[in-house]
């Protein structure tokens, strides 16, 4: 038995969701005084969670959350509130009303705001994608039954997700997708487990099936005894999973244009000319082919995509409107950290990757990344789940867990010896606060060397 | 008002087993100056219910803010539906997991509550304090800030239990970055410094008299030479000691990990069942303590999120490992004793074992004594940098701040100081504790885990500790 997709009801639930949403901004519309502008902003989503362990459910439940942020400007002042809302009706409205007073005692408090900035130009979109989703419960009940055996422990997570925007200027934009996320470890045992995940928008039992097969096959290898490694360097292939993560540690702060002016991000000698990648490494900040909204907070719509690096050279940066105000730039997105991150593909094809490592480390994953060297972005972190240590192109054994210590000009600049041809599209499984939108579209790396240290 | 949503559950509540409602309502603002320029503030009303079903065996959650009468029962419906629809593949049953039981209330002191300081004056404060930090060319980014939050949560049972908290989270910062070329070094104050109560706290903690000092040692640290790469002694001091508790005995004493509730995102532990009792975590010196009582460290609290009451504990008594940090339902399902630590970070999210506050207990010398019984050594402070494996044991952290130590006296600062060891073998080598004047309270507010995600305030205070023959190292240079 397949698990049920359900699609229509979920649409019409988003819609009614927006259409309050809207009324609510008309609400603040009407208790303006003169000089006064807002903007109201949504976020929101309608999830299920369901936690396994031991193949077995673990806790399993809803959420559902409404979060308004109000800003009111006056003067050049500005101040925000944020509070948790019901479905829209008539005590959000009176609860927002209040907040409006709240705010205006507040801006009397404040200094007028230098690096303000938000759109006076009206927005106007409606993105509403539930995408194919599955029963929940159905789906958990499958999984179940396709992982009899095997030691399962991970997460489900599914529904929409929902975001919205209105300002006195007459921006109505409002932006809700259906996704799923199953993210999940089969494990050998203490540590020794293979990383799987299938999410997206479209649910296809078949792939569920395929991916936990492809587990059942992996689990025989981690059964063999664990190859210790000294520290040292060695070859590796770095699959686009732990590729992910190590581009995360750029991200945080290595492509903001406020922590490139004020000299306080990772890629600062990258910038600076001191440093360069390979010439294979071009990455984009590919809004249009993301899950997150065509829209930033304050307003504005961003562009299709955002250069970053361009064979191996800056080729940009992430502008959000504060800074854009401050340094005199454009707007370019929400948050000056890559959302949609994409990384172009290289030549080499996936299926031959394992031959080119020849003897080495495949690095399914790596875990708890952190800098020993911001200046000069050098990333330590661990492996983790299905390392495996590759003799002559075959896989021989599982890894004992090994910290590597290097720099990302060595890792991908000097010692990257190839791209694979293939990417794979990485959707963001984390939930702080509420279900991300992030995701990214990454190849595997070829690299000759990469320093282990403990 | 939580009284009153608890009623109007009450009024709509499925027919179940047994249900609770947990309500939760916070307040929080942050204001931050950078460069003398006052950041958006943000202000938050937080409220909303997590409500969970027993039923047929099963149990389910349904979180909700939407709090009028049908949202409160659609959320209790749909709780229902997850027990019933999980019931016969759940990993723990009903009975397993605990029930609330009597009324109570508590409330964590306040001398001057953040609510009541004008905000003016907050602004005029940090302002300031923005001015001191730039006090150097070389500085190119400076910024001070609080953030502050008062809960309220109320849990409600179908048996009739009640218990009413109130918890409060006080977090003052400063930072400066200094840069030169290619180096950027930063100096901070009070990552690791949040602590429960009011305005007292941040007079007690000095935070913005210490700006000019922070942002000399900023620019000191571009001059240093990057530190050195060999074995040595190690003296921690208590902020670093905060970051060195909470990843490398708190977490692997957690009890959800050990029973591999984790395995998938934050991972498991080197510590097995088979261990409490017997295993030898660190040396004579190390005892470790689980304290919800410690009303200025900021995870003090009366009862954990599933009623239990909290009490203080002791985790590794003079080496030796005795208990998890395991709320009652991790308890049933191991078979060992716990603390009163399942813990949700806010209304939207079910509890899970966390930690609370956790902290090593004084020994008898002072900072002076363990800096003076290092002959070849070096001093670290304010962390930087933390990584560590999935079982808790390799780990590498690294610190903003370091001095060398040389024949027993303080030697000149490096940069980008690191260490890296084995948290199974590393805490063997403790063998100098700080004495009870030299106990430092630190707590951090964004410690991450679960799934889903969630991240909370957890609570360590320590004296200065020095360990010996550490695996020491700089940067890239």
């Amino acid at each position: 038995m397949s698990a049920t997709v359900r699609s229509d009801e979920p649409a019409a639930a988003a819609a009614a969701q927006r259409d309050a949403f809207f009324r609510l901004a008309d609400a603040v519309s009407g208790a303006l005084r003169a000089g006064e502008e807002f903007l109201l902003r949504c976020s929101g989503e309608d999830s299920d969670f369901v936690r396994l362990n031991h193949g077995r459910v673990r806790q399993a439940g809803a959420v559902r959350q409404r979060r308004l942020s109000l800003q009111l400007v006056a003067d050049g002042r500005s101040a925000t509130v944020a509070c948790d809302a019901g479905g829209g009706d008539d005590s959000d409205r009176e609860r927002l009303l209040g907040l409006v007073s709240g705010l205006r005692v507040q801006l009397a408090h404040l200094p007028a705001d230098p690096h303000l900035l938000f759109s006076r130009e009206a927005l106007t979109s409606s993105r509403i994608e539930p995408g194919r989703l599955p029963d929940p419960a159905s789906a958990i009940d499958r999984l179940i039954t396709l992982a009899d055996g095997l030691d399962l422990v991970g997460i489900w997570a599914s529904g929409l997700v929902h975001r919205g925007l209105a300002t006195s200027a007459g921006t109505r934009a409002w932006h809700s997708v259906g996704t799923f996320n199953l993210d999940w470890s089969c494990y050998h045992t203490g540590d020794k487990a293979v990383k799987c995940a299938y999410a997206g928008t479209s649910w296809n039992e078949s792939v569920l099936a395929a991916r936990l097969s492809e587990a059942r096959r992996t689990l025989p290898v981690l059964a063999r005894s664990p190859q210790r490694l000294s520290p040292g360097a060695y070859r590796a292939y770095l699959a686009p999973a732990a590729l992910d993560d190590l581009l995360g540690m750029c991200s945080w702060g290595g492509f903001s244009c406020k922590a490139q002016r004020t000299r306080s991000g990772p890629l600062l000698r990258l910038h600076d000319g001191a440093e360069r990648l390979h010439p294979a490494v071009t990455l984009t900040e590919d809004h249009a082919g993301g899950l997150s909204p065509g829209f930033t907070d304050a307003g504005f719509a961003k562009p299709a995509s955002v250069p970053l690096i361009t064979a191996g050279s800056p080729a940009g940066s992430l502008v959000g409107a504060r800074s854009a105000r401050e340094f005199a730039l454009v707007p370019n997105c929400a948050h000056e950290a890559p959302e949609s991150l994409r990384m172009d593909a290289g030549d080499l094809p996936a299926e031959t990757a394992l031959h080119r490592l020849g003897t080495g480390l495949w690095i399914s994953n790596v875990w708890y990344c952190n800098f020993s060297d911001r200046s000069a972005c050098r990333i330590t972190g661990m492996t983790r789940f299905a390392c495996l240590w590759i003799e002559n192109g075959e896989p021989v054994a599982p890894l004992a867990v090994m910290r590597f210590d290097d720099t990302i000009y060595r890792l991908l600049g000097a010692n990257l010896e190839a791209l694979t041809c293939e990417r794979e599209h990485v959707l963001e499984a984390g939930t702080y606060g509420g279900r991300g939108l992030g995701s990214s579209l990454l190849p595997g790396a070829l690299v000759g060397e990469i320093a282990l240290t403990l | 008002m939580l009284d009153a949503i608890a009623e109007r559950f009450r009024a709509v509540a499925p027919a179940c087993d047994f249900w609770s409602l947990r309500a939760v309502a916070r307040r929080s603002r942050s204001v931050n100056v950078r460069q003398g320029v006052v950041q958006p503030v943000h202000e938050a009303h937080d409220l909303g219910v997590m409500v969970t079903v027993h039923a047929a065996g099963g149990v389910g959650y349904a979180a909700t803010s939407d709090l009028g009468a049908s949202g409160l029962a659609a959320a209790g419906s749909r709780a229902l539906e997850w027990a019933r629809r999980t019931a016969s593949s759940s990993l723990v049953s009903s009975g397993q997991l605990p029930r609330p039981q009597g009324r109570a209330a508590w409330r964590a002191p306040v001398v001057m509550p953040w609510e009541a300081q004008p905000i003016g004056d907050l602004i005029a404060t940090l302002t300031a304090c923005c001015a001191s930090l730039k006090r150097h060319d070389a500085i190119v980014d400076w910024s001070a800030g609080l953030a502050a939050s008062t809960t309220e949560s109320l849990l409600t049972t179908s048996d009739g239990a009640a218990i009413a908290q109130t918890t409060r989270l006080i977090a003052p910062h400063l930072g400066a970055t200094a840069n030169r070329g290619g180096e950027s070094q930063e100096r901070s104050l009070g990552r690791d410094s949040a602590r429960q109560g009011g305005c007292e706290q941040v007079a007690d903690l000095g935070t913005w008299a210490q700006a000019e000092r922070v942002a000399d040692e900023a620019v000191q640290l571009l001059a240093a030479p990057d530190c050195p790469g060999k074995r040595m002694d190690l003296v921690l001091l208590p902020s670093q000691m905060t970051l060195q508790i909470h990843e490398s005995i708190g977490h692997p004493l957690e009890l959800d990990r050990i029973l591999g509730d984790e395995r998938n995102y934050a991972g498991t532990s080197f510590v097995t069942p088979d261990m409490f009792g017997s295993y030898r975590y660190g040396s004579d010196l190390l005892t470790v303590s689980f304290d919800p009582g410690d009303v200025s460290e900021v995870a003090s609290y009366g009862f954990d999120d599933d009623g239990a009451p909290a009490r203080r504990e002791l985790l590794i008594d003079r080496g030796v490992l005795v208990r998890p940090l395991g709320g009652a339902a991790s308890q049933a399902r191991a078979g060992l004793p716990g603390t009163a630590n399942a813990r949700a970070c806010d209304w939207n999210r079910p509890a899970i074992d966390r930690m609370a506050n956790l902290n090593v207990e004084p020994g008898t010398d002072t900072l002076e004594t363990l800096i003076a019984q290092v002959e070849n050594g070096i001093l670290m402070d304010a962390n930087r940098s933390w990584s560590i494996d999935d079982s808790r044991n390799k780990f590498q952290f690294g610190c903003e701040w370091a001095r060398l130590i040389v024949d027993g006296r303080l030697a000149g600062v490096v940069r980008n100081p690191n260490y890296r060891g084995v948290s199974a073998t590393f805490w063997r080598s403790l063998d100098g504790v700080g004495d009870a004047a030299s106990r430092r309270v630190h707590g951090t507010p964004n410690c991450g885990k679960g799934e889903p995600n969630q991240v909370i305030a957890v609570g360590h205070a320590s004296p200065p500790c020095r360990f010996r023959d550490v695996e020491v190292f700089g940067g890239a240079g």
